[in-house]
C-alpha cells in the first residue's frame, strides 16, 4: 500500500514535470553535463589507470630489476668510432647481489642474445634469454604445453629451449613440436616447452619477457654465444661486452622492496666505476601510478563537485520560482487538508525526478563519450558499475538536498495569504 | 444570545466560546474578532455578512481551522480544537471540511477531474475509487461532459460547480463559501446558491460569506458582523 502511494507520488511528479517539458529540460541540463562529464572522466581515467597499473603487477610488485644500461661515456664514445664497450652487470654482480641480503627470496640472472630462429622452413628473429628456472617462478607464466627450464638442464649444459606461444605460433610450433630441434644461429636446441606470452611496457622498465622470447640455461648461453655482441650499422661494427642484461630480485616481503633495492644500488655502486645499471623497482611505479591516480582523482572530483554544485543550485533556482509560482495552488493544497510534510514530499519529489532524469540523461552521455573516444582516439575506456552508481547516487543526493529548501518553503506558505493571491 | 444557545449542546457542530483575533498591523493592534460567544447547529445554513473590516473573513478562517485565535476557545464537534497543532487541524480540514471561493481556486494545471479528486488523493483513496467517485460528483453537478478538461476552458459558473463537486468530494460536515458568487453574473449565481441551498437540504451545514443582503437571503440565518463583534442575527433556519 505504502509502496503504491510512493510510486503514484512519483508519477504525479514526473506529470507535473511534463506539463512545463522545456523548462524541466533546461533546469535538469546542469545535472545531465555534471553527471556526464563524471561519467566520461571517470571511465577515461579508470581505463588509463587500469593500463597502467596491469603493466606493472605484471613485473611483480615484490621484485626488483636491476637492467644494464650504457652509460653515457660509451654511448658518445661508440657513435664516434669502432669500440669495444664494456659494461653492464656481471656474473660476479649476480652472486653478490643474491648472497649479500638476506631479505632475498630468490634471484634470475638474464642475459640477452638476438638470433634468427629456424624451426624447419619457419624463421623469426628472436629475442634469447639465457636464464635460470627461478625466472619462471619470479614471472610466472601458465605452461602451455612440455615444461620450463630445469636445474638439470643447467648442470648438464643441456641445449634445450622455451619458447613462448606467441613465437611458436609464428614459427608454426604447436605441441607436437615438442622435443624437435630448433636452431638458434647456428646451433641446435631441443624445444622442450611453450610458455605464455605477455607482452608490454610499464613506464621505462622493459617486462623482463616478450613475445618472441626463447628461454635456454645460461650457461648454455655464455658457452655457444659468449659475451660479446656485435652490431654492424651503416658502416661502423659496434662492439658490446655484456655478461648480464638483468638480474631480477625477488624479495619475501613488500616492506623489504625499498630498503633491499636502496641496498643493491648502494651495493652496485662500490663495484661499478661507471653508472651502467639501473635499479628500478615495480612497486615504486605501482605506488607513483596510485598517487597519480588519487590526485587525478581528487580533481576529477572537484570538477565533478563543482558542476553538480552549479547544476543543482540550476534546480534550486528553478524550483523556487516555481513555488512562488504555485503558491495559489500550495494555498488550494493546504486548505483541503494537506499537511505540511506532504507538500514537501510532493516538492521534493519534483525535484528528485528532475535531478534523476537528469542523471540518467547524463549516464546516457556519460557512457557514449568514452565509447566514441575509445573508437575515434583508440585509447582505453573502462566503464565501471561505480562510475555509473556513484554518479546516480549523487544526482539523488543534490535533488534532496537543492529541493529542501524550496520544498519547506512551499510547505510554510500561508493558506490564507495564498488564496487571497490572485 | 440566540435560539441555539438553548437548545443544548448536542446539536451544536460549532461553538466559540469569547473568541479573539487580534492581529498586529504594524504597531497598532487590530481586534478582527473582539469576543465573540456564539454556536451554529448541525445541519444549518448560515451567511456571515457586514463591510469590508468587520471581521467575517477572519471568522471564516477561525471557524475553517486555517487560523487560530489569539484568546477564546473554539468547540467543533465537541472538541476543543483552539489547541490543535498544523498536522491536527490539516487532518480535520480534510475530513470534515469543504471549502468554495470567490475565485474558485481550481488547480488550472489540472483537469477537472483531477481538481475533484484532490481532496481523496489527501484522503489516500486509490485512483480507480477517486475517478468513480469524481465521475458521480460531476455528474451531481452537471459537469460529467467536462471531466477530461482544463478549468480554463471552463465558464465561470462551471468552475464554481467544479469547486463544489471538490468540496463535497470527501462527504464534508460543513460546507465554508467565501462569497461563492462574488465573480459569476446574477444568473449564475443563482444557480450555484440553488446548489447550495439543495446541499442544505440534505444536511450539510454551509457557512457562506457575503456582503449582499439578495445572497444572504437564501441563507436560514443571517449573522451581521461589525468591528469584530455580532451586530444582529437574522432569521430563524
Amino acid at each position: 500500500m505504502h509502496q503504491i502511494k510512493i510510486v503514484r507520488n512519483i508519477l504525479l511528479g514526473i506529470e507535473n514535470l511534463l506539463l512545463h517539458k522545456l523548462r524541466s529540460l533546461l533546469t535538469t541540463l546542469g545535472i545531465v553535463f555534471g553527471v556526464g562529464s563524471v561519467v566520461a572522466m571517470l571511465s577515461v581515467g579508470e581505463g588509463a589507470s587500469k593500463e597502467a597499473m596491469d603493466q606493472i603487477r605484471k613485473l611483480g610488485s615484490n621484485n626488483i630489476i636491476v637492467s644494464a644500461i650504457k652509460s653515457i661515456d660509451d654511448e658518445a664514445a661508440s657513435t664516434t668510432h669502432s669500440h669495444m664497450s664494456i659494461y653492464g652487470l656481471t656474473y660476479e654482480d649476480h652472486v653478490r647481489v643474491a648472497e649479500s641480503f638476506d631479505t632475498i627470496r630468490q634471484t634470475a640472472p638474464v642475459k640477452l642474445v638476438r638470433k634468427e630462429g629456424r624451426l624447419r622452413e619457419r624463421a623469426l628473429e628472436l629475442r634469447i634469454v639465457g636464464t635460470t628456472p627461478e625466472w619462471f617462478e619470479l614471472v610466472r607464466r601458465p605452461v602451455l604445453a612440455g615444461r620450463v627450464l630445469l636445474e638439470s638442464d643447467e648442470e648438464d649444459q643441456l641445449a634445450v629451449a622455451v619458447l613462448t606461444e606467441f613465437g611458436a605460433r609464428r614459427l608454426l610450433a604447436a605441441e607436437s613440436t615438442i622435443g624437435q630441434s630448433l636452431r638458434l644461429g647456428s646451433d641446435y636446441f631441443e624445444v622442450v616447452g611453450i610458455v605464455k606470452s605477455e607482452s608490454g611496457q610499464a613506464g621505462n622498465i622493459q617486462i623482463p619477457d616478450e613475445q618472441i622470447d626463447a628461454y635456454i640455461p645460461i650457461g648454455v648461453a655464455r658457452k655457444y654465444f659468449g659475451d660479446i655482441t656485435t652490431r654492424r650499422t651503416a658502416g661502423t661494427r659496434e662492439r658490446e661486452m655484456v655478461d648480464l642484461h638483468q638480474i631480477i630480485v625477488q624479495v619475501g616481503s613488500i616492506d623489504d622492496v625499498e630498503p633491499t633495492a636502496a641496498g643493491i644500488e648502494n651495493m652496485l655502486g662500490n663495484f661499478h666505476k661507471k653508472k651502467d645499471y639501473l635499479v628500478s623497482v615495480p612497486l615504486a611505479l605501482l605506488r607513483q601510478a596510485e598517487a597519480t591516480k588519487r590526485t587525478f582523482n581528487i580533481v576529477l572530483g572537484s570538477i565533478a563537485g563543482i558542476s553538480l554544485l552549479v547544476g543543482g543550485i540550476g534546480i534550486m533556482n528553478i524550483m523556487l520560482a516555481s513555488v512562488t509560482e504555485r503558491t495559489q495552488e500550495i494555498g488550494i493544497r493546504r486548505a483541503i487538508g494537506a499537511k505540511r510534510r506532504q507538500i514537501i514530499g510532493q516538492f521534493l519529489i519534483e525535484t528528485v525526478v528532475l535531478s534523476i532524469i537528469g542523471g540518467l540523461i547524463g549516464i546516457g552521455l556519460g557512457v557514449l563519450v568514452p565509447f566514441m573516444i575509445t573508437y575515434f582516439a583508440g585509447m582505453a575506456t573502462v566503464i565501471t558499475v561505480g562510475s555509473i552508481v556513484l554518479p546516480l547516487v549523487i544526482s539523488f543526493g543534490v535533488g534532496i538536498i537543492f529541493g529542501l529548501y524550496p520544498a519547506v518553503r512551499a510547505a510554510n506558505v500561508d493558506p490564507i495569504v495564498a488564496l487571497r493571491h490572485e | 444570545m440566540s435560539a441555539e444557545a438553548e437548545s443544548g449542546c448536542d446539536g451544536k457542530i460549532v461553538q466559540l466560546e469569547d473568541a479573539r483575533k487580534i492581529y498586529q498591523m504594524g504597531n497598532q493592534a487590530v481586534n478582527a474578532l473582539a469576543g465573540i460567544t456564539l454556536s451554529f447547529a448541525r445541519g444549518s445554513f448560515w451567511a456571515i455578512m457586514g463591510p469590508s473590516g468587520s471581521g467575517k473573513s477572519t471568522m471564516m478562517n477561525v471557524l475553517g481551522c486555517l487560523d487560530h485565535l489569539t484568546s477564546g476557545r473554539y468547540v467543533l464537534e465537541g472538541q476543543d480544537v483552539s489547541t490543535l497543532d498544523d498536522d491536527s487541524l490539516s487532518e480535520l480540514r480534510l475530513r470534515l471540511f469543504g471549502f468554495i471561493f470567490q475565485s474558485f481556486n481550481l488547480i488550472p494545471q489540472l483537469t477537472v477531474q483531477r481538481n475533484i479528486e484532490l481532496p481523496l488523493y489527501y484522503l489516500g483513496w486509490d485512483a480507480h475509487h477517486s475517478a468513480a467517485r469524481a465521475k458521480e460528483l460531476a455528474e451531481k453537478v452537471g459537469l460529467e461532459e467536462r471531466l477530461n478538461h482544463h478549468p480554463t476552458e471552463l465558464s465561470g459558473g462551471q468552475m464554481q460547480r467544479v469547486a463544489i463537486a471538490r468540496a463535497l468530494a470527501n462527504e464534508p460536515e460543513i460546507i465554508f463559501a467565501d462569497e461563492p458568487t462574488g465573480n459569476l453574473d446574477t444568473a449564475t449565481g443563482e444557480q450555484i446558491l440553488r446548489l447550495l441551498v439543495e446541499l442544505n437540504e440534505q444536511g450539510k451545514t454551509i457557512i457562506m460569506v457575503t456582503h449582499e443582503s439578495y445572497i444572504a437571503a437564501h441563507a436560514g440565518r443571517r449573522l451581521h458582523m461589525l468591528d469584530g463583534l455580532v451586530e444582529r442575527i437574522e432569521g430563524d433556519g
